[in-house]
């Protein structure tokens, strides 16, 4: 390959500036001494002490985690056994229909998909009298409902390129269709299923809009937490959270990174031998 | 393989269409019911009738989009070529470093820009320090598509640079071959071919700038809005769901209408495609 | 300065147990609420949360009683009401002011309080009972009262401005705040137009409304706890706001000085609700007495910094913003005050049309429409000539 341009290396250099400089503005006043964001006086590390007291936001960050996980996996299992099936159904009006339905969350601007489960999830509360239905539960769904497609659709291309042969032969050897399943497509698609898993896990680590119109006082996830945090007296334990939060996704993704690259040169290793 | 095992299969499908119907589709209705009803549940046009008064609204949101959207393009496309023509090393840690601020909240993101752009900001306690007269940034249109580029920039160059990596490089040895010049390669084949990746880093982009919410009123202080805030505030504020869901039923359609347009216009089928990282 | 009251204040809460005027006789026993929760939603930065070695209100509760405190916060009363109002959400404690107390009376929205449960009720001054909005004393516990006043940066406000005009003064464009909920923010113009607050006069609306339309080019952001900071980064000069939060304002920034305007200003009590919905109403109870009980009000009061109805603060001896002049004004008679009321629901809907309209109105109309228009005619240029384009190399290869 060839060597980059110096004017595109300055190019480069300039549009990551852009992406960072807000991060390292919070890394920075995470430190600062005052209670201020804007007005830098000291080195502290008063803020990380106090994000650590505050038991509202730590339990926060679990919530989120707890489903981040439920959520993702749910939307995995549902969507890699969706795919399966969506795969086997003929180009007909009734395959594209169920696809179109399929992106919409996708499409749809989050609000408007937030703003119409809330409608549903409201009206069930009050057709079943159920005081209070905002809460886990309902963030559960929602976040699985616009996981889906993003599983789908990493899974189905997958899907259509491995050989439907190779399941037949399976059966014609005496497998069971679930075990042709089993133990031939899940092991051909599982890099689709991969990423459909991690996508989704992402998205519902990350969603505010959505989260924040079916949520209830019970289950706060972090993202609410910290739009309620901005709509009072920010201090800057709100930036020592997300200089953690920084911290932890880089050397996360150091590793998988460097794992990435061991892979590749054993993968290529073997190509060689 | 037998009709009865792939009839099996197709049911497999069943759970998510149930779920599909249940989640996407119903909740849908509930918007179109919500919009055709007033607060006594009758129905009533009256909401529909109040939209006229904030077609400006939804022009500002539109217009604001497609800067946005613009301005994410011109920045992306360069940057995305350039990492997809370095080296395999350089190429992963450029993509993980476009990706990471996509990983962090997009709230303290906003709030961090805010802090940057005022008037007591980082920007201008910098330019007094250095004896220029300070600028005034924050709560200007300018300052919320700015926010808006930031927050979805990484969304436009991920699906262009994963374009441009399955590009076929023979092609444009072919038509170097021909005696295509640099200016004609890229015009004749780079850039048709990265028009799916385009397509889906524009929807991807346009999409949440039309409808967002908390970038306006965080570094728009307020003082005009976009639909994403005249939506939020029926629902947190005036109390009246049935014009938010009037609002939001606009909204959608006016999206879909777009899409439409783009996947017509790009003839390109799968729109998604593009998205899978 | 607030720390060492803190902890002189902490010392004296365990002071106070010993107390016999302040010790807390439990006549019945509340033992089998332990291990429930109740969901109490309150005002933003309302509550002694524990920071810089203050008491965290919720976390001593839970230690005295078993019981979890789910906190949320709002930010206006509308915000409230919405949540309540929508049916989502559930909620055990909610702390609104009066005449949103007064409406969700009306609409049944929280339900009659058991002050058998209360004892310490008897420690709220006789003054802040039987209000209009609760007459009879059946469904709030008053928790702080205030008025609004307007927050200026010495060193940009020239003079000692006492009327409220100074939210309209041009000189001071773009460092003016106003408040972001329609409540607050009309009547601020109510004042400076001498209409009355509680007005069901739409053509009256009107006028308030224009006026915050006049006001609204100089207006740099409409803001409700963001207030906080903006003020005392000086980011923003001038902004009206609840008496008691310019205390800590000042504590952060010594520009800032407070007045209240010569035309008149809200006053507004803020009482803890128990909602209708309430699933865990005894809980609720034993919160609230807790919550107005000598030594936990007056960690709040200390922390929240607005006056406070209860007596047990008042006559407590560490209470230091006992003589602080904007809380207790001693021409508290001269000061032209009115209360909110409920407003009709006609009335509202006025109101919040109007609300509506100011926010969605910007200056920059013209330019959207030319910008949009010449959007659309290059996109159709484009679409037409690349279809002509094709067609014409279509042709070629025929």
């Amino acid at each position: 390959m060839k060597k980059t341009h110096p004017l595109g290396k300055i190019y480069a250099f300039l549009i990551m500036a852009f992406m960072y400089i807000p991060i390292l503005i919070i890394a920075v006043y995470s430190f600062n001494s005052s209670n201020s964001t804007g007005i830098l006086t000291g080195f502290s590390l008063k803020w990380y002490g106090e994000l650590f007291k505050d038991k509202a936001t730590l339990e926060a960050c679990y919530n989120t985690i707890v489903l981040a996980i439920t959520s993702a996996v749910t939307a995995t299992v549902v969507g890699t056994v969706a795919a399966l099936g969506i795969d086997k159904m003929k180009k007909s009006w009734r395959r594209s229909l169920l696809m179109t339905i399929t992106d919409i969350p996708m499409m749809n601007p989050e609000i408007v998909t937030g703003v119409s489960m809330m409608l549903l999830f409201v009206f069930i509360g009050t057709f079943l009298k159920i005081n209070g239905i905002l809460g886990f539960w309902t963030l559960f769904i929602a976040h699985v409902t616009f996981s889906l497609p993003y599983v789908i659709l990493n899974i189905l291309p997958k899907l259509s390129q491995t050989n439907p042969n190779l399941a037949e032969a399976a059966m014609d050897l005496g497998c069971t269709p679930g075990k042709a399943v089993r133990k031939v497509i899940l092991p051909a698609i599982r890099p689709g299923i991969v990423s459909g898993f991690i996508m989704a896990f992402t998205l519902s680590l990350d969603d505010f809009i959505i989260s924040y119109f079916v949520s209830g006082p019970k289950f706060q996830t972090l993202p609410i937490r910290i739009y309620s945090m901005t709509k009072k007296r920010v201090t800057p334990d709100m930036y020592a959270l997300s200089t953690i939060i920084f911290v932890i996704i880089l050397i996360m993704l150091i590793i998988i990174n460097m794992r990435g690259l061991k892979g590749n040169s054993k993968a290529k290793g073997r190509a060689k031998a | 393989m037998n009709k009865n095992s792939s009839l099996r299969m197709k049911l497999y499908a069943s759970p998510h269409i149930v779920w599909s119907a249940i989640f996407i589709v119903v909740p849908l209705i509930m918007v179109a019911y919500y919009s055709f009803t007033n607060a006594d549940g009758a129905f009533s046009l009256e909401n529909i009738y109040r939209l006229s008064d904030y077609t400006t609204t939804f022009l500002r949101s539109l217009w604001y989009g497609i800067i946005a959207t613009i301005i994410c393009f011109i920045l992306a496309y360069p940057i995305a070529y350039i990492i997809s023509q370095s080296k395999l090393r350089i190429q992963t840690t450029m993509i993980m470093l476009a990706m990471i601020p996509m990983w962090m909240n997009f709230l303290i993101r906003t709030y961090a820009w805010m802090n940057i752009l005022e008037d007591s900001g980082v920007i201008n306690k910098i330019l007094t320090t250095i004896g220029l007269e300070p600028v005034h940034m924050i709560n200007t249109p300018g300052a919320v598509i700015l926010g808006m580029v930031y927050n979805f920039l990484p969304y436009m160059i991920l699906p262009i640079y994963s374009v441009m990596t399955k590009l076929d490089k023979n092609l444009v040895e072919a038509a170097q071959d021909l005696g295509a010049g640099k200016v004609s390669v890229f015009a004749k084949v780079v850039f048709p071919m990265s028009v799916p990746g385009i397509v889906s880093g524009i929807t991807m982009v346009f999409v949440p700038s039309v409808s967002t919410f908390y970038i306006s009123q965080k570094l728009g202080g307020g003082t005009f809005a976009l639909i994403g805030d005249v939506i939020e505030m029926q629902f947190q504020i005036s109390n009246n769901f049935h014009f938010g869901a009037a609002l939001s039923l606009v909204l959608m359609i006016l999206i879909l209408i777009c899409m439409a347009f783009m996947n017509r216009f790009s003839s390109n089928e799968d729109v998604g495609g593009g998205m899978v990282i | 300065m607030k720390k060492i009251l803190c902890i002189i204040a902490s010392v004296l809460v365990c002071a106070y147990s010993v107390l016999p005027a302040f010790a807390v006789d439990k006549p019945k026993d509340y033992s089998h609420l332990k291990g429930t929760e109740i969901n109490v939603y309150n005002w933003g930065e309302y509550i002694s949360d524990g920071a810089e070695g203050s008491m965290d209100v919720n976390e001593e509760f839970y230690k005295e009683t078993g019981i979890r405190v789910n906190y949320t916060t709002f930010d206006s009363n509308e915000n409230m009401y919405n949540k309540l109002k929508g049916g989502g959400a559930n909620y055990d404690i909610v702390i609104p002011s009066d005449y949103m107390i007064a409406r969700l009376i009306e609409e049944g929205l929280v339900q009659k309080i058991d002050f058998s449960n209360i004892p310490n009720y008897s420690n709220i001054m006789d003054q802040y009972k039987n209000l209009y909005f609760d007459p009879t004393n059946e469904y709030s516990v008053p928790y702080n009262v205030g008025l609004v006043g307007i927050i200026y940066n010495t060193k940009v406000v020239e003079g000692e401005p006492d009327s409220i005009d100074l939210l309209w003064d041009e000189r001071y464009a773009g460092k003016i705040l106003n408040f972001n909920n329609p409540r607050d923010a009309f009547a601020l113009a109510q004042w400076k137009a001498g209409i009355d607050l509680n007005t069901t006069d739409p053509d009256e609306w009107n006028t308030a409304f224009e006026l915050l339309k006049q006001q609204k080019p100089l207006v740099q952001s409409y803001v409700m706890d963001e207030v906080f900071n903006k003020m005392e980064s000086e980011e923003a000069a001038i902004a009206p706001y609840y008496a008691g939060d310019f205390l800590i304002m000042n504590e952060n920034n010594e520009n800032l000085a407070f007045f209240y305007p010569k035309e008149g200003t809200n006053i507004f009590v803020d009482s803890i609700c128990i909602p209708s919905s309430s699933q865990n109403k005894e809980a609720a109870e034993l919160y609230i007495n807790f919550l107005i009980r000598g030594d936990v009000a007056l960690q709040n009061a200390e922390y929240i910094c607005y006056a406070t109805p209860n007596k047990a603060v008042l006559e407590s001896e560490d209470y230091s913003l006992k003589d602080e002049e904007i809380l207790y004004p001693e021409n508290m008679d001269e000061l032209v005050t009115e209360y909110f009321h409920n407003l009709d629901p006609q009335t509202q809907l006025v109101m919040t049309t109007l609300w509506d309209s100011l926010k969605i109105d910007g200056n920059e109309n013209a330019s959207i429409y030319i910008g949009l228009i010449s959007f659309v005619a290059i996109v159709f240029i484009v679409v037409i000539v690349v279809a002509v384009r094709k067609k014409r190399r279509a042709s070629y290869y025929d």
